[in-house]
């Protein structure tokens, strides 16, 4: 039995019914892991020794009483920018290389509640900042599907992990688009929540009011049941909202669109579109017609401004967020130093590498004394505008659906030198971050190469559920996720 | 010479008396063992996420409309950039655009006549931890437990004129702060903070000159000292044509002189900006209200209250309301007996001594207001002298027993018996006939001769009225 291609709910239903047991499963991945692992490098830190004496200490507690939760048993991979327990967390970076928390996240907490089992932590681009996670201090990941295509970013390690069935489902972190790219690359599920609607305590900040948790899995399914877990108020982080959780799940019974508008944002199929990305996502708007769904076309006229406000807003945050890394109390403390000020500089110097370096300049410059009204200042302003398009539009209709991605995943190296290249491989999922809105990537076809290429669906605030429902009945109604790559 | 009209602000920094930080749950207890209150939040930790102190901001508030403050409703935290190993986050968090207090004022005596200084803001703030330079050859360290202590932060217009206004204005602050319970104005511990800002201008004009921040002064005396220096200094360069630079200067007091910390040119830029961690705090008008019903009676309106109320004299009631302890102790006993002057009399003198002795203060009097009462009871009743009373008062103080059990031990009451009273006099008279002699030649002044030396005889004991009844009689033969 191939445990490791199960889905979550597949491997819940399994678990459950007592048909296997959590050492069996973390068994699987364990050998799954060693088969693939070599070729994908997903993994910054495996955790699968740890994960198997739980599987087994779980086991031995259900002879006695049997009665489970929904992720009991069930073994996922984390973004190691996410703060977990005793267990090394490095963002991918030189400068907490040795950093381990005395403390989880919110979000793990919430998955310890519910019995999960940790396998490991997963690649990212440092810090999370980039498109591709070739900027890891631990070297690239690669895409499942072609092994010289990078898998997205930043959460590139943990789609990378979902899409090679190295783990059953992941979480991600997303700022401008890092959960939905990297899903849309590696052709697998990913969701980025309203902004609010999942704890960001123990999320290493890379851009407080932008940066938002969420799942990365198999399919739909998968991601309701684990925003089911994850989503909610939590009084360590004042920025969460108090709004009631629904049951997710609950709106996976529907398999058509019916009374549901949806629109089409005209900017969106600009100039720049990979001609096979714009014909995969016209046909998926075409599915989603015949589904039930009223197409409307919409405008988000601001969407140009999108990344130029990101990049001051995102690396504003950052420079001020990362100003902590000064190897006083914890990470990276240089040996070449004579004085404070030396620490400092050689700290960061060694530390941080030229991604994160490059933005932290940005950032200081956007926020200097007579530069802020005209960067940081001017990008709010911008900022508003692009929430009040979103706002406009949803007075129209129930979803927006786009691109993720204008192009494919692309080849490795083939960016890296050029960052305003890389940089607009985000444009479709950064004005969704600014907006704050809850937004879903999942596969709508494949290129001629091959590579997977993602659908885009956009909510109202708060209103994940309508999101997942669009993308439970297109995903009903296509089933791309029979295709699996080969990993060669 | 031109002469020069002295111009001065006042930046003071309060620590509030919450349980715990502004933006975490460790206790905000003095002198524990370094990083023993701290956690991953205040460490500046990965991650980890500020929440609003509720109780500070009531804090800051109740400050706020004590000084006459307009209190925002909407509310914005920023973040103030700069490295320090004290500082764990590499910023601080503060208000900067919109502190939570704007547009007061406050009256202080000035020379001779009430004067307004208006206040500019006050804002919350976190504060820093500690550097420690103890010497060794590894280099210095960091204490932690001071960072994330909530600060409010009170800065005034320029509105003072010399050393003895700022020294009058931050002694009323002060006064004022822990009237309201918000802050133990310990400045030698650093819970109240002061950092003046001073320049001079020609007398008569209006437009300000540069000014100088003063550092380093922790105690009201060097307040005075290192402003009266600064005054002198400046003075002197600008009457040499010498022109002031724009600094931020240390007091040193070994020296009894500032130096230069820093120059304008080294000024950070802090890059302040909106803490994207921190929701909007909105302070309703409710919340305002309820919070202005436990804004106590403060020090210059009780002092007030205590001139026209009791009919004291305005230093009786300026040393009586400056603690609010002292001051409900002494309206407690008044309650309880009616005459304020001679309560006061005790309040300032016998019992304030013993407090000053002991380094407490009247809330820890081990004398209740009961206890006072009833030994000027026994002295109205003439059980004991005055003489007695004000003896016995240190045992008072120190035992815990009541008056009458310490008269009763003591055998100290009051001796009105004329038989008695009669020897100790006889006895007076035949050992001092030369006085005798004097008075009854004329000379009545020394009447008080043989009163002193009767009571002393008598052990301080004899009824003074007795005394000198029986005294006149048998002074007359």
């Amino acid at each position: 039995m191939s445990l490791h291609k199960l889905t979550l709910h597949e491997l819940q239903d399994q678990f459950t019914t007592g048909e296997v047991t959590a050492r069996e499963i973390v068994y699987a991945y364990s050998i799954r892991i060693n088969q693939v692992e070599p070729k994908v490098k997903a993994f910054i830190t495996q955790h699968k020794e740890s994960a198997m004496a739980q599987a087994e200490a779980l086991d031995q507690k259900l002879k006695a009483w049997r009665r489970t939760m929904p992720l009991m048993g069930m073994p996922l991979a984390i973004k190691d920018n996410i703060c977990t327990e005793s267990v090394l967390t490095t963002c991918a970076s030189r400068i907490l290389g040795n950093f381990v928390p005395p403390y989880d996240a919110s979000v793990i907490a919430l998955l310890r509640g519910q019995g999960y089992l940790l396998l490991g932590k997963t690649n990212l681009d440092e810090f999370a900042m980039g498109s591709s996670t070739e900027n890891s201090a631990f070297g690239p990941s690669r895409n499942p599907w072609n092994l010289s295509y990078v898998p997205g970013g930043s959460s590139g390690g943990s789609a990378a992990a979902v899409a090679a069935d190295e783990c059953v489902a992941a979480l991600g972190s997303d700022t401008g688009g890092s959960i939905r790219q990297p899903a849309a690359c590696c052709g697998v599920v990913g969701l980025k929540p309203t902004y609010g609607r999942v704890s960001r305590y123990g999320l290493v900040a890379f851009a407080s009011s932008l940066d938002q948790i969420g799942p990365i899995t198999k399919d739909v399914t998968d991601a309701a049941i684990l925003l089911n877990v994850i989503a909610g108020h939590d009084p360590l982080d004042s920025t969460s909202a108090d709004v009631l959780v629904p049951d997710y799940t609950r709106a996976l019974k529907k398999k058509d669109l019916k009374k549901l508008k949806i629109g089409v944002p005209r900017e969106y199929f600009a100039e720049g579109i990979d001609p096979e990305v714009e014909q995969a996502v016209r046909e998926a708007i075409e599915e989603l017609k015949r589904l039930g769904g009223e197409i409307k076309d919409v405008s988000l006229p601001t969407t140009g401004a999108a990344i130029a406000t990101y990049y001051v807003i995102a690396t504003a945050e950052a420079s001020s967020n990362l100003a902590r890394y000064d190897g006083v109390r914890y990470g990276l403390r240089s040996k070449q130093m004579k004085d404070l000020l030396e620490m400092y500089m050689k700290t960061r110097q060694e530390g941080f590498g030229p991604e994160v370096k490059r933005r932290i300049m940005l950032g200081t410059y956007a926020l200097s004394a007579g530069y802020y009204d005209a960067y940081y200042g001017k990008a709010q302003a911008v900022r508003t505008l692009i929430r009040k398009d979103f706002e406009a539009a949803f007075q129209e209709v129930d979803l927006i659906v786009t691109p993720v991605m204008p192009t494919t995943a692309f080849k490795l190296g083939e960016k890296i030198a050029d960052p305003l290249q890389m940089y607009l491989s985000d444009i479709y999922t950064i004005s969704v971050n600014l907006a704050g809105v809850p937004a879903i990537s999942l596969p709508c076809g494949f290129s001629k190469a091959g590579l997977p290429i993602g659908l885009q669906i956009v909510g109202r605030p708060f209103q994940e559920d309508t999101v997942l429902r669009g993308a439970y009945a297109y995903e009903q109604a296509t089933n791309w996720r029979v295709k699996r790559p080969s990993i060669r | 010479m031109g002469s020069y009209e002295v111009v001065i602000g006042l930046e003071v920094h309060a620590q509030l008396l919450t349980q715990s930080k502004m933006f975490c749950a460790c206790g905000t207890t003095f002198g524990l063992p370094a990083n023993t209150q701290t956690c991953p939040v205040c460490l500046g930790m990965p991650g980890t996420l500020p929440v609003i102190n509720h109780k500070a901001v009531e804090m800051a508030i109740r400050t706020g409309l004590a000084l006459n403050c307009r209190i925002r409703s909407g509310n914005r935290f920023a973040r103030k950039n700069y490295f320090y190993p004290d500082l764990p986050k590499g910023y601080q968090i503060s208000q900067y655009e919109a502190p939570i207090c704007e547009s007061g004022w406050v009256e202080i005596n000035g020379a001779g006549a009430q004067k307004k200084i208006r206040i500019r803001r006050a804002h919350l703030e976190e504060d820093a931890g500690k550097n420690l330079h103890d010497g060794g050859t590894d280099g210095s360290r960091v204490d932690l437990n001071r960072a994330g202590t909530p600060l409010l932060e009170i800065v005034t217009e320029p509105d003072m004129r010399s050393a003895d206004e700022v020294v009058t204005y931050l002694k009323m602050l002060r006064d004022t702060l822990m009237y309201l319970e918000v802050c133990d104005g310990n400045m030698e511990q650093g819970s109240l903070r002061c950092e003046p800002n001073l320049s001079l201008r020609p007398v008569g004009t209006t437009e300000l000159g540069t000014k100088v921040e003063l550092k380093n002064i922790n105690s009201f005396k060097f307040v005075k000292d290192a402003l009266e220096y600064e005054i002198k200094r400046q003075t002197k360069v600008l009457s040499q044509s010498g022109r002031i630079q724009q600094e931020t200067r240390l007091w040193d007091v070994e020296k009894g002189e500032t130096a230069v910390m820093r120059s304008k040119e080294d000024a950070h830029d802090y890059r302040y900006f909106p803490d994207p961690d921190l929701v909007p705090l909105s302070i309703s008008e409710e919340w305002i209200e309820e919070l202005r019903k436990t804004v106590p009676e403060l020090p210059v309106a009780r002092q007030k209250r205590f001139v026209t109320e009791y009919g004291l004299p305005e230093y009786d009631a300026g040393v009586l309301t400056a603690e609010k302890p002292l001051a409900d102790y002494f309206e407690a006993c008044v309650k309880l007996y009616d005459q304020p002057k001679t309560m006061s009399n005790w309040v300032m003198g016998e019992l304030l001594r013993e407090l000053n002795n002991a380094g407490t203060d009247a809330a820890a009097s081990p004398v209740s207001p009961e206890r006072l009462v009833s030994l000027l009871k026994l002295v109205d009743g003439r059980t004991i002298s005055l003489k007695v009373a004000r003896d016995i008062f240190p045992e008072l103080y120190a035992s815990g027993k009541t008056p009458e059990q310490i008269v009763q031990e003591k055998g100290l009451t009051q001796v009105s018996d004329e038989t008695t009273l009669g020897k100790i006099i006889d006895e007076v008279i035949t050992k001092n006939p030369q006085q005798v002699a004097q008075y009854r030649g004329g000379k009545e002044t020394v009447f008080g001769f043989f009163v002193g030396h009767v009571m002393k005889a008598s052990g301080g004991k004899a009824n003074p009225g007795k005394v000198n009844e029986l005294l006149k009689k048998k002074l007359a033969g």
